[in-house]
């Protein structure tokens, strides 16, 4: 009763017809982790599937599909089933590698698909010694029986190729078992078992307790090992979906430096850590450099190049003032990538918290397109070949990679815990014969930053930008700005006094509305208060009046440096507009300052992984098995030879377990030997198509 | 012994007596005449200029190569020289690949400029004129396979394959010279023509339309041309696409992830294995049409087609193996882990169970048929899918070869 169930579990394990159901359902499992993405934070999957399906997908693991529990037990039982299916073939392999199947009986031969008869030339005896010779000369092993109804010569070849498939199939075992030991089931047991909890990522090393920390016997992990340059530390971060386990490591690995390099065309080069490992028992220190491609291994544990961060550079910063009425610099500020500080003013009334998140010194961008007006001229047809003719040096000739220099970032943090973050570039940019410094800036990690532009001045400053800006939009200085550009523009004694008084009207209004909301004010009081028809003459008439209000600002600007007036001609008519427009941005900037980076210390902090892989060997072997047995099972080809010697007529028959076309080809030749060495007219040819 | 000499004939009572063939010693006759004792002339001079060839290479270049460089240059001696010898116009192929390659270098003076300069190279022999040309002559070579096809013409046929076999020494010579050019344009910059998006491509093609004459040569029918050029023609027609809307041709160097000797193992035994599986689905579609009757009797017999099928999932397979272990090493080398479930990764695995269950189907199950000629098509877009579907849909480590 239970064997019977035990023998039928066995059959069914074993069967081909479960084998490729596991492999179909193992496929299907694999297509959903490449569609889903597999590791990243659970918020962004809480945004991309909905509140609804975020815990049913979490249940399912389908966060993390290669390490689900489901997906593991269909691995195990595809290893169980290819182990029982080796078990159950092993004994009828062996014997069909060793039989001859001289007991094989003409009907059965005769209903082979190849078969021929032969007339011999020569006596029985003689027959069966060529035929025999014969065999062995074209690499047959071969016995002879009498089965009763003749002689059989029964001959086989290529039987080895069965060994490929233990080899094969041994290796699939091999390479599912050496991969779970380097999965993450090995460090799941260990917290299962050996009571160990995941801490949380955000702490300092000397707090994590004694609970999430792995000792160095620990036999497989795979972490991360982050380094400052001219630090030194000995342990790996274990990442888990639900926090992290601290690796202690049998070394200390200091960073005396981190490269990059790059090609000319901005694309990265090189990345290599120069470290020195010491050993904590002995006490021997090694210099390594460590490159992608170019892991080191000490210890059993080998370490990689795997990323790099901003390893605390050291930033110097004017805070410029973006308060209306305050003009000039707020602080200046010292700060670290990676650290924090408060950031405040009583009198302004803000209070933030600012926190560096990265500094990078090199940043390379295509900045074609960005003068405009280009593609209208791109060569067609046979111009468009010709350009494509010749070597493969030349690329797109319109492609403009530029270094455009140091950039850092930042998060403005309110008291409530609501950030924002900023993009800032050190060096001003040219576009178009113009020069703007660039400051992005985005309210969610998941956003692009949206850039705002400050215009440079014919100094190549942004002062007069901040200067121009704070006489806009200070509601103190609004009166004086309007006389004087009221004036200017119907100077007092020609009898324009009433035109005077409307057009200060006017300008007062429009900077007034100016002032709230930029562009988009002005543009709401045009919808509302003039007709459709007129709006495109009313807005032109806006931009005029705000031109010269900011012409204006700038004059005025010049008169307190003690600068001499300046003639307004088109290129400056061009930097007032910029300067309108940049101010019009600064609305929606949300900071009280505009951080400017005056000078950097760059600190690069390596990321290097740290692994111990037990599992490797096995797959490695398994591996080079699997590529012997499958080339040994398609390419060795089992052929078996027969033939029956009677009295006058000599029965070929030959059977192949790949049935192939070249098995026609090679049984044809066999034939016209056999006939050769026999005398014996070649047959007509007999052999049934191998169906 | 005796056999040799063969003992007078004594016939035994009952057996009419009829012409006595000559009796000729076994090992004439054997079958399996040993390939060194097959060899002729032109394949010992084959040879030797195959070894002369390496060995002038490695001493000239000796000092730009490393030791896994020289390993992989000698290997290719033997392997080449038995592929040569067992397919007789494969040696014409390479000779005519390395004249032209050879011209080609010559031609340059190491200048990079007289691209532009000089006839030959920019209307012939330079990398993307060369590859140029290989693209129109795939296109016209499927037209004439097609001709052929329909029009039951010999000639049609005939033309097709000398216009693939010349396809493919274009392309071929294209890789070398873009890979000496890559060089030319700073020693740094430098390396195999196997990095991207573009190059695999024209690998793809060259090694799809090798496999394919291979097979033609082999069971001797040029009827099944005109199905595998549509799939060799689209992946020109995607190359073409790719080069005049994305500038895809321009060499750049390569990214540190890539500077690994795997890359260079990897990467074609890989595309042995996509052309291998691209051939395999063509002729299944030739297969499932002359089973309905459509062009039966221009197609060649349909266990002919099958065998083919088989015989391009098997090698296909084979190779897609090695491909997949080699994928792994490097991986091990440059990430860390010999598999980490990449999107790259994942779906060559799903390639591969997928032929696998094939094989296990028609060998083990004995399956034949329709059943197979469709699964084999199924396979073609599965493998498509791996190939360009991951980088265009997907986001994993594999993203040299962004759309
Ligand atoms: C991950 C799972 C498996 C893989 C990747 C795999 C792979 C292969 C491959 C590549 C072949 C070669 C095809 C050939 O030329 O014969 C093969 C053959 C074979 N497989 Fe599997 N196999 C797997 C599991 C199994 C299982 C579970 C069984 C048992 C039912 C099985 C039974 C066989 C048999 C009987 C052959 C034919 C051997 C011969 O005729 O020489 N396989 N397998």
């Amino acid at each position: 009763m239970h064997s019977g169930i035990a023998r039928a579990l066995f059959e069914l394990l074993s069967s081909m017809r479960f084998a490729i159901s596991l492999l179909t359902i193992l496929s299907i499992a694999s297509v959903v982790g490449t569609v889903v993405r597999q590791n990243e934070p659970f918020n962004a999957y809480l945004n991309q599937f909905g509140p609804f399906w975020f815990p049913v997908f979490e249940k399912l693991g389908l966060y993390s599909v290669y390490n689900a529990g489901w997906f593991l037990v269909i691995l195990a039982f595809l290893v169980l089933s290819t182990t029982l299916c080796i078990v159950r073939q092993t004994a009828p392999m062996l014997r069909e590698m060793r039989s001859f199947r001289e007991r094989a009986r003409e009907a059965s031969l005769r209903s082979f698909a190849h078969r021929a008869i032969l007339v011999p030339a020569v006596p029985e005896a003689d027959t069966i010694e060529r035929a025999r010779a014969y065999l062995a000369h074209a690499g047959f092993a071969s016995r002879v029986a009498d089965n009763g109804e003749g002689t059989l010569l029964a001959a086989r070849q290529g039987s080895a190729g069965r060994i490929g498939y233990f080899l094969a199939h041994g290796a699939i075992v091999l390479i599912c078992v050496g991969g779970l030991l380097d999965g993450n089931l090995p460090l799941r047991l260990q917290v299962w078992l050996g009571d160990k909890h995941t801490t949380t990522g955000n702490q300092l090393i000397a707090d994590i307790p004694e609970s999430a920390r792995l000792g160095t016997g620990n036999p497989s992990f795979r972490g991360d090992v982050f380094i400052p340059e001219g630090r030194t530390t000995s342990f790996a971060v274990l990442g888990l979906a639900d926090g992290i386990l601290l690796q202690e490591l049998p070394f200390n690995v200091a960073l005396d430096k981190f490269h990059i390099e790059h090609y000319e065309n901005g694309m990265p080069k090189r990345f290599a850590s120069d470290i020195r490992v010491t050993d904590r028992s002995s006490g021997k220190t090694t210099q390594h450099t460590i490159e992608v491609n170019r892991p080191l291994t000490v210890d059993g544990i080998t370490l990689y190049q795997s990323s790099f961060e901003d390893g605390g550079s050291r930033l110097t910063i004017k805070a410029r003032s973006l308060l209306p009425g305050r003009p000039g610099v707020l602080r200046e500020i010292e700060g670290v990538v990676g650290e924090s500080l408060a950031f405040a003013d009583a009198t302004a009334g803000f209070s933030y918290t600012l926190e560096f998140t990265d500094f990078k010194a090199f940043n390379v961008e295509d900045m074609r397109g960005s003068e405009g007006g280009q593609g209208d001229d791109a060569p067609r047809g046979m111009d468009k070949l010709q350009r494509h003719l010749g070597s493969g040096a030349k690329g797109a000739e319109d492609r403009d990679m530029r270094n455009i220099g140091p950039s850092f970032t930042f998060k403005l943090r309110d008291p409530a815990g609501q950030a924002r973050e900023f993009h800032n570039y050190m060096l001003p940019i040219e576009q178009g014969e113009r020069w703007f410094l660039y400051t992005g800036l985005r309210d969610a990690q998941a956003d692009a930053f949206r850039y705002m532009r400050i215009p440079l001045d014919e100094r190549g400053s942004v002062d007069s930008w901040f200067a121009i800006r704070d006489r806009l939009l200070d509601p103190a200085q609004r009166d004086t700005l309007v006389g004087r550009f009221a004036a200017r523009s119907f100077p007092a004694g020609r009898g324009q006094d009433a035109m005077r008084e409307a057009l200060a009207q006017s300008a007062r209004q429009t900077l007034g509305l100016f002032a709230e909301k930029g562009y988009e004010t002005l543009g709401g009081f045009i919808e509302k208060s003039v007709p459709e028809a007129e709006r495109g003459q009313a807005a032109d008439v806006l931009v005029r009046i705000l031109q010269g209000l900011a012409f204006e600002a700038w004059t005025l600007h010049r008169e307190t440096t003690g600068e001499a007036a300046l003639e307004l001609n088109p290129a400056r008519a061009t930097f007032l507009n910029d300067t309108i427009a940049a101010i019009s941005d600064s609305h929606f900037y949300g900071a009280p300052a505009w951080l400017q980076l005056d000078a950097f210390e760059e600190r690069h902090a390596t990321v290097l992984q740290a692994t111990r892989s037990p599992g490797m060997p096995l797959v490695y072997l398994g591996a080079l098995l699997l590529v012997l047995g499958v080339f040994a099972m398609l390419y060795i080809r089992e052929r078996r030879l027969f033939v029956l010697v009677k009295p006058n007529e000599a029965l070929v028959a030959m059977s192949s377990n790949r049935r192939t076309l070249d098995v026609d080809e090679t049984f044809r030749q066999h034939v016209e030997g056999l006939a050769a060495v026999l005398g014996a007219p070649v047959p007509a040819s007999d052999s049934r198509e191998g169906a | 012994m005796e056999i040799a000499r063969p003992s007078p004939r004594t016939p035994s009572p009952g057996t009419p007596s009829r012409p006595q063939p000559p009796v000729l010693p076994p090992a004439a006759l054997a079958p399996r005449t040993p390939l060194l004792r097959r060899l002729d002339a032109l394949d010992w001079l084959y040879a030797l200029a195959l070894a002369l060839g390496a060995a002038f290479a490695l001493y000239r270049y000796h000092t730009a190569m490393d030791v896994y460089d020289d390993l992989i240059l000698v290997l290719h001696v033997p392997v080449l020289a038995v592929i040569g010898w067992h397919w007789k116009p494969f040696r014409a192929f390479l000779a005519a690949v390395a004249l032209l390659a050879l011209a080609s270098i010559a031609l340059y003076q190491g200048d990079l400029a007289r691209a532009e300069q000089t006839f030959l190279l920019k209307y012939l022999i330079s990398s993307q004129t060369a590859i140029m040309w290989m693209s129109a002559l795939i296109f016209i070579a499927t037209g004439a396979y097609w001709l052929g096809l329909i029009g039951r013409s010999d000639f049609g046929e005939r033309t097709g394959s000398a216009l693939t076999w010349i396809a493919a020494t274009m392309g071929t010579t294209g890789l070398f010279v873009r890979w000496y050019e890559s060089y030319l344009l700073g020693p740094e910059i430098g390396h195999i023509p196997i990095s991207n998006l573009y190059e695999v491509f024209v690998l793809f093609t060259l090694m799809t339309a090798l496999l394919y004459l291979y097979y033609e040569g082999r069971y001797a029918t040029r009827r099944m041309g005109a199905f595998v050029m549509i799939v060799i023609s689209t992946a020109v027609a995607f190359l073409l696409w790719y080069t005049f809307t994305r500038e895809a041709h321009e060499i750049q160097p390569l990214i540190p992830a890539l500077q690994s000797y795997w890359m260079k193992v990897h990467v074609p035994t890989n595309f042995i294995g996509y052309g291998a599986f691209a051939v395999s689905a063509m002729v299944g579609t030739a297969y499932l049409l002359a089973a309905r009757g459509i062009l039966a009797s221009r197609l060649p017999a349909l266990r002919v087609l099958e065998d083919v099928m088989y015989k391009a999932i098997a090698i296909g397979f084979a190779f897609f193996t090695i491909a997949t272990i080699l994928g792994a090493l490097w991986a091990a080398e440059a990430w860390g882990t010999y598999w980490q479930w990449d999107p790259k990764e994942t779906w060559a695995l799903i390639v591969w169970l997928n032929y696998a269950t094939w094989l296990h189907m028609r060998l083990t199950k004995g399956l034949r048929g329709a059943v197979l000629a469709w699964w084999a098509v199924v396979g073609l877009l599965v493998t498509t899918f791996a190939f360009v579907g991951v980088n265009m849909f997907l986001t994993g480590l594999h993203s040299y070869g962004a759309l």
